[in-house]
């Protein structure tokens, strides 16, 4: 049976309704009543997980909205978008919140963006939108111009839970933070120094990303992309990419393909350096800190040499990547891994060997299994938490379908499990490197694009960044012309994790649960 | 205890002497005007509108590029057809106003053709670097003394900024040996290094960060997108743009991201004491 025939067949649906327009992507239209049913049936029937969920307004060219829900089907290899139309006259649709806490935060960014009201929401409060931003004005609709200024609204903001009790108090942290670290506000309630709750204002550095990429020509759209979150520039750059070769048709050749995966592994794994070299600072280990840095600057400096960018900015692009990797490139490439490999080794011995650091890391801030299921939390989070999923594997983009790798998987759930899944993530990134560059196929660099993309078409992009799944869902209107992305940063989702991690650890803690996670403020707020 | 000691043995030290001699393989694009048509194919590939082409008077035209705006994503220089722009190795980069970033070049149109040449480099109205240099010094003078102490201020950053700036302190580039140190308050801060097309979340958090920073205190603006809101724009509902748009800046270091270099160059610039400490052939242009 066809993967649109069975997925029809389980979830009750007549099989007409459910389509495949790109590989891999399957489509349901629904009644936005029928939405809740639907998320219990997909779940029920497939394991899946919440990927995304967002709006477009297409009111100019169907008079109405649409409510979507990513969901990933694993067992299928396949994603499905169930597609609500809204009617205008009547703004709103069901929350699935209180039964798939994954959408909470989704759907307020949708009641905020697009002002269409999640009903029976638990906490129907604005996650996006700051308390002095005017009520009814919807930056993502079509009818609002995004170079609009916006009064601000004069009161009294951030309505924090309070706290009461002899000796219990509030902590308030950032936006602006004591390191060099991105803007957040953190509200700690705490009885002494263990934490009683955790509470986050978030949004700080909203850029308006998404509007910006309806008014730039779909070419553009690519630098706005690597610019999401600047450390996954790669990761972004990819989802995006996929997301337009998949609407314009384009088949990228299999040398690129295996090159986008030399690229995104590399950007793991000075990603993971960094952040276990961070995570030691955080304890005030020097010197496994310093050497994760001066790990961190060597493999940065080769990614200049090798693709004359330290940060893989400008690497990939629709179609193909712009550099390829000489015959010289591969060698020192094989010459960096043989004594990265043995460096990596020394610095994972110098920390875990350290009863003063795994003193620290173990056991805390930890993020049961089951919170982490709830949460819909992804990536390297997950992993840690015991959730065995990854892109790479369950919906291969690429060349990871004909790679040989494992995804590492650890119970804790703690700062110490978030560390070991990384650190086994940059063993494996050696692997999968191993094999991409002992055998890179002999193709062209890029398949061309044609000029216009169809119209009145969507496809959904995705590739497993170092933190976890970037995801674009990109539709053009009735010109070709870009009518709506939108980016799904893992951040999005594992942010509510944190909160669930931090509660019942001291607040001197905190610092190293937070960079445990690592979450982007940037890719958060887009 | 015992390994950690080998450990650092073994290593030695990885600092270098000299941070700047290192040429980068690609820094900004670099436009021979001389070779310029003015097909306007650079300007089109731009993503950030770098590339200004305009009209001036009848039968003249101007092409400008600016290093503020630039994400340095090399399009231009694959897009044009007569090899007139090319990849610049200089990255070091810093400026004391927007428009010593720009670069401009006037034209002549051919009447009966149409064909632009080349006929002269536009100077940029304003002070020039040395008058902008010795205002800053003497705003500064003898207080900040031989020491930096820097308040990083992300106001709006994707944070690809932030990767480059906490590379400065690490032990290749070791930025404290100049002098120069991060701190956690602004009430400790000389300086504040501000990344980030401004938000409109961010705009009061940044003024209050400033208000709180003590006087003489210098502010630089780093990346693209603080010093003109790069890919994501000027005066959008959610960005409001360059660090300017909001305070005072006293230094500009381009780059999507400025590399480590370039960040340090910038704060040394900011000390005025750039020459004094380096080789003068790494001074900004």
């Amino acid at each position: 049976m066809s993967t649109v025939a069975t997925v029809a067949a389980a979830l009750g649906w007549p099989s007409g309704t459910v389509r495949e327009p790109h590989p891999g992507e399957l489509t349901l239209e629904a009644h936005a009543a029928d939405l809740p049913a639907l998320a219990d049936r997909v779940t029920g029937q497939f394991d899946a997980r919440l990927v995304s969920l967002f709006a477009s307004d297409e009111r100019g060219s169907h008079g109405r909205f649409v409510v979507h829900h990513v969901w990933s089907l694993p067992r299928l290899k396949a994603f499905l978008r169930v597609a609500a139309p809204v009617d205008p006259a009547e703004p709103g649709f069901p929350s699935i919140a209180a039964r798939y806490p994954a959408a909470n935060w989704f759907e307020r960014e949708v009641m905020d963006f697009f002002g269409l009201a999640p009903y029976d929401h638990p906490n129907p409060e604005r996650v996006a939108l700051h308390g002095d931003w005017p009520d009814g004005v919807w930056p993502l609709r079509k009818d609002f111009h995004d170079g609009t200024s916006v009064p601000r609204v004069e009161g009294d903001f951030h309505p924090f839970r309070p706290v009461t009790g002899e000796g219990v108090f509030q902590v308030p942290v950032g936006p602006v933070h004591a390191g060099i670290i991105e803007p957040g506000h953190f509200r700690f309630g705490v009885a002494g120094e263990p934490v009683l709750y955790l509470q986050l204002r978030l949004f700080y550095v909203h850029k308006g990303t998404e509007k910006r990429f309806e008014r730039l020509p779909w070419r553009h759209g690519l630098f706005l992309a690597e610019s999401v979150s600047g450390d996954t520039a790669v990761g972004h750059a990819l989802a995006y990419s996929h997301a337009i070769e998949r609407l314009a048709g384009v088949d990228v050749p299999p040398r690129a393909q295996a090159l986008r995966v030399v690229l995104l592994e590399l950007e793991r794994i000075y990603n993971h350096i960094s952040d276990i070299g961070a995570v030691a600072t955080d304890v005030a280990f020097a010197i496994p800190a310093s050497r994760a840095q001066a790990q961190r600057e060597t493999l940065v400096r080769l990614l200049e040499r090798l693709f004359l960018t330290r940060l893989l900015r400008g690497t990939v692009a629709p179609g193909g990547v712009k550099h390829d990797l000489s015959q010289e490139g591969c060698d020192a490439l094989r010459t960096y891994l043989r004594a990265f490999e043995r460096e990596f080794d020394d610095l994972i011995g110098l920390l875990i060997d350290s009863g003063s650091f795994t003193d620290r890391v173990d056991g805390t801030g930890v993020l049961p299994n089951q919170a982490a299921r709830d949460l819909g939390i992804v990536g390297v989070a997950a992993r840690a938490s015991g959730i065995d999923t990854d892109l790479r594997r369950d919906h291969p983009h690429d060349a990871y379908d004909g790679l040989q790798f494992e995804v590492p998987v650890e119970d804790g759930g703690d700062v110490r499990a978030r560390l070991m899944v990384r650190a086994r993530e940059v063993e494996q990134s050696f692997v999968i490197l191993r094999q991409v560059i002992e055998a890179l196929p002999d193709t062209p660099l890029r398949t061309p694009m044609p000029d216009t993309l169809p119209a009145g078409a969507s496809a959904l992009g995705w590739a497993e960044g170092w933190r976890g799944p970037c995801v674009h869902w990109v539709a053009t209107d009735e010109r070709g012309q870009i009518a709506r992305v939108k980016v799904t940063d893992p951040s999005f989702l594992n942010w509510p994790g944190l909160v669930h991690a931090v509660p019942g650890n001291i607040i001197p803690d905190f610092p190293v649960i937070n960079k445990s996670f690592n979450l982007s403020y940037s890719g958060n707020d887009r | 205890m015992f390994s950690i000691l080998v450990n650092s043995l073994k290593t030695g030290i990885v600092t270098e002497d000299r941070p700047f001699d290192a040429r980068p393989p690609f820094g900004f694009p670099v436009i021979d005007f001389t070779r310029c048509t003015l097909c306007e194919e650079c300007a089109r590939s731009c993503p950030t509108g770098a590339i200004h082409i305009g009209t001036t008077a009848p039968g003249q035209r101007t092409l400008a590029l600016s290093y503020g705006s630039c994400i340095q994503c090399r399009e231009c220089v694959s897009a044009c057809p007569d090899d007139a722009v090319s990849a610049g190795r200089a990255t070091e980069v810093a400026a004391y106003t927007r428009a010593q970033l720009t670069q401009a070049a006037a034209f002549d149109v051919d009447p009966v053709t149409g064909r632009c040449t080349f006929r002269q480099i536009e100077v940029q109205p304003g002070p020039s670097l040395e008058e902008s240099a010795s205002r800053l010094r003497e705003r500064i003078e003898g207080r900040l003394g031989r020491s930096l102490h820097v308040r990083q201020v992300d106001a709006g950053s994707c944070n690809g900024c932030e990767l480059e700036i906490a590379a400065t302190t690490n032990p290749f580039f070791d930025l404290e040996r100049f002098g120069i140190h991060f701190v956690a308050s602004p009430r400790h801060a000389d300086l504040l290094l501000v990344t980030g097309p401004v938000t409109r979340n961010m705009e009061i958090a940044l003024q209050k960060t400033y208000e709180a920073a003590p006087d003489p205190r210098v502010v630089v603006a780093v990346g693209a997108c603080g010093c003109s809101g790069g890919i994501f724009g000027e005066g959008t509902y959610a960005a409001i743009g360059g660090v300017d748009r909001v305070l005072p800046v006293d230094v500009y270091v381009p780059g999507c991201p400025p590399r480590p270099q370039a960040i340090l160059n910038g704060l040394l610039v900011a000390m005025g004491i750039r020459e004094a400490r380096l080789k003068p052939e790494s001074a900004p242009v």
